[in-house]
């Protein structure tokens, strides 16, 4: 059995089956062979043997017959008799009998032979094949005259002797030959089945342990000989072209490690350089507005309300770049997600925008998918987000969680809402970074929370799309792959 | 109640110190708040060494370290600082404006007793300097030996 390969098990159901394959072969053939001479023999032998018996009996007729002519001739019943007797010296004649020139039976062998087993008048000169015998008919003629009628019935016996004794020997022949047949394939079929047994063995080794630097041992310079040389070939080539593809992938993954280093360096020092001129700028405003907040008109304490909100939006714009940038680098775990409850976490932190306004929440049992808690948590806060800020003007808010049906291995859930939603012409600029439909001095933002939404979702191999009008509401929809649907696509690593 | 104790801030921009200071002296936390520009002259005062030869003894009470310095950073101070037996039980509050997740890590695997991310949000930054101050002059326990020597 091909163990721990259960490809090859299925390609090879019993092994090694090539060996019994040969063996089979060779015995079949040799039998044949020989049955076919056997028998053509022994149908040869059984014709000439009748032959040989029928002239014979013709023989020993005439030779009888002629010994008769005088015993006819004078009417002496046992001078014929004694002429007869002379016919056990063929223990095969099993009846004789004389007949007279008018039909009458004259004399008779053996002498006791009972009434009906011989003829009571004779019949046309000749052979006659009677119930597993041979009989004639011989006329006893003396110069020209007929004189009477001797017939004779040979049981045919000895060729059926001779027949059973020659079907023994055939058998025996055939019995012995497919002996020697099988001692001499054993040998002959090995150097046909273990080349190829070497070559399958060689085959099992590289496809379980997935190990490409073995070779099969050449045994000969048939075309089995050529198949192991392909086959060796063939090999070499794959780990040749495994080689140059590891050696690609890690020098691909050094390329990346460092473009993404920079990546890290750029946006560490972003983090850290661009923020410090911001926090003096909104700092030292509040200063300024405890130094001199006093002998400041409106004029003057507005400007500098205005330089601390725009300091801050700015830092919050720094913020949320930042953490989109680190979306698409960071690593990505995959783990079962039950979204209800994600979804009850995120309404309870949202509390404080909601701030005491009246919405109504329909949330549906939402399925569990697969993918990173901490990076889809992102995207319902997010868009649980938008929803209750672009509910704000509503007096009765709706915000509504559901699961569209499960097709096409993807799981929709989509959030909805009966707030400002926006013009579908601009459906296509929703997820772009920095892209806002709304003015900031209506709806507060920084444009980077659906560019987010997106990239996580994309991340998780699924897609975003909204549908909305103006001033009636937008649904957002979340299309994630389903987990099974991924099992199944996905290559398993130990086949 | 005990006097309130001396601070030590190692901060390199001037105008980040002289926030952190109008903070602090607004709130009348301390006596002193002794200021230094990198890792290398906290680590002098820290073991009154070079410049720093002849200062008053004792340690202070609370060290806010900012992590990006010129010549030895934050981080390796905090580590100096967390393997030395004498300075270990000094309070450490790394101080910066770093949201990276690298930095915090790294603080508090070297030993860091808090890690404040330095608000743009100017008010929420006297916040959380003021209440750091609070906490780690007024009402926090030293242990027995600062104790001691404290005496």
């Amino acid at each position: 059995m091909f163990r721990g390969s259960p490809r090859l098990a299925r390609m090879f159901p019993q092994a090694p089956p090539i060996r019994r394959k040969l063996m089979v072969m060779l015995l079949v053939t040799c039998g044949a062979v020989v049955m076919v001479t056997c028998l053509s023999y022994f149908i040869y032998e059984f014709w000439t043997f009748r032959r040989t018996t029928v002239s014979q009996l013709d023989l020993l007729g005439e030779v009888i017959a002629n010994n008769s002519t005088a015993a006819l001739a004078f009417d002496s019943a046992d001078d014929a008799q004694q002429i007869l007797a002379a016919l056990a010296a063929d223990r095969h004649i099993v009846a004789g009998g004389l007949y007279t020139a008018q039909g009458a039976l004259f004399a008779r062998y053996p002498a006791a032979l009972a009434e009906g087993m011989i003829p009571a008048a004779p019949d046309t000169d000749g052979r006659h094949f009677v119930g597993g015998g041979l009989a004639i008919f011989q006329p006893v003629m003396r110069n020209g005259k007929r004189l009477g009628t001797l017939y004779l019935r040979s049981d045919l016996g000895a060729m059926y002797e001779r027949l059973k004794l020659f079907a023994g020997t055939g058998a025996l022949v055939v019995l012995a030959s497919l002996a020697l047949a099988f001692f001499v394939s054993r040998a002959l079929q090995r150097q046909i089945s273990e080349p190829i047994l070497a070559l399958a063995e060689t085959a099992r080794a590289v496809s379980d342990r997935h190990d490409y630097s073995v070779r099969a041992v050449r045994q000969s310079a048939d075309e089995i000989g050529q198949l192991t040389d392909a086959f060796n070939h063939m090999l070499g080539r794959i780990q040749q072209l495994n080689q140059e593809l590891e050696q690609r992938v890690l020098e691909r993954t050094a390329e990346l490690r460092a473009a993404n280093q920079e990546l890290e360096a750029f946006s560490y020092s972003v983090s850290h350089d661009l923020r410090a001129p911001l926090r003096h700028i909104g700092g030292f405003a509040v200063m300024l507005e405890q130094h001199a907040g006093r002998s400041l008109d409106d004029k003057g304490r507005r400007y500098v309300a205005v330089i601390q909100d725009s300091a801050t939006r700015m830092g919050q714009l720094i913020d949320d770049l930042l953490t989109f940038s680190r979306l698409g680098r960071s690593e990505m775990r995959r783990e079962p997600v039950k979204l209800n409850e994600l979804v009850e976490e995120i309404r309870q932190s949202l509390q404080a925008e909601i701030n005491g306004r009246h919405i109504t929440w329909r949330v549906a049992a939402l399925p569990h998918v697969s993918g990173d808690a901490a990076l889809l948590r992102q995207v319902f806060a997010n868009l649980l987000a938008n929803a209750v800020k672009y509910t704000r003007q509503r007096a009765e808010a709706r915000i509504e969680l559901g699961a569209d049906g499960r097709d096409a291995g993807e799981t929709v859930i989509f959030v909805r809402d009966n707030g400002a939603g926006f013009d579908m012409k601009y459906a296509d600029k929703l997820f772009g970074v920095f892209q806002r439909l709304h003015h900031s001095d209506e709806f507060e933002g920084t444009g980077v929370g659906l560019a987010t939404v997106r990239r996580i979702v994309q991340r998780h191999g699924g897609r975003v799309w909204a549908e909305a009008k103006l001033q009636e509401g937008a649904t957002f929809f979340v299309a994630l792959p389903s987990a099974t649907a991924r099992a199944s696509s996905a290559p398993s690593k130990n086949s | 109640m005990s006097e309130p104790k001396n601070i030590l801030l190692a901060e390199d921009n001037p105008l980040d110190i002289e926030m952190t200071l109008n903070a602090l002296q607004t709130n009348h936390l301390v006596n002193e708040v002794v200021v230094v520009r990198n890792g290398a002259e906290a680590l002098d005062y820290l073991y009154a060494r070079g410049a720093y030869a002849h200062r008053v003894a004792g340690d202070p009470a609370l060290v806010l370290l900012d992590i990006k310095m010129p010549k030895v950073d934050g981080l390796e101070v905090l580590h100096c600082m967390k393997n030395d037996a004498k300075l270990r039980s000094i309070p450490v509050v790394m101080l910066t404006s770093s949201r990276e997740e690298s930095d915090l890590l790294q603080s508090y695997k070297l030993g860091t007793n808090a890690y404040v991310v330095k608000p743009v949000d100017f008010s929420s930054f006297i916040e959380a300097v003021t209440q750091l101050s609070i906490f780690w002059t007024v009402h926090n326990e030293l242990p027995p030996r600062v104790a001691r020597e404290a005496e």
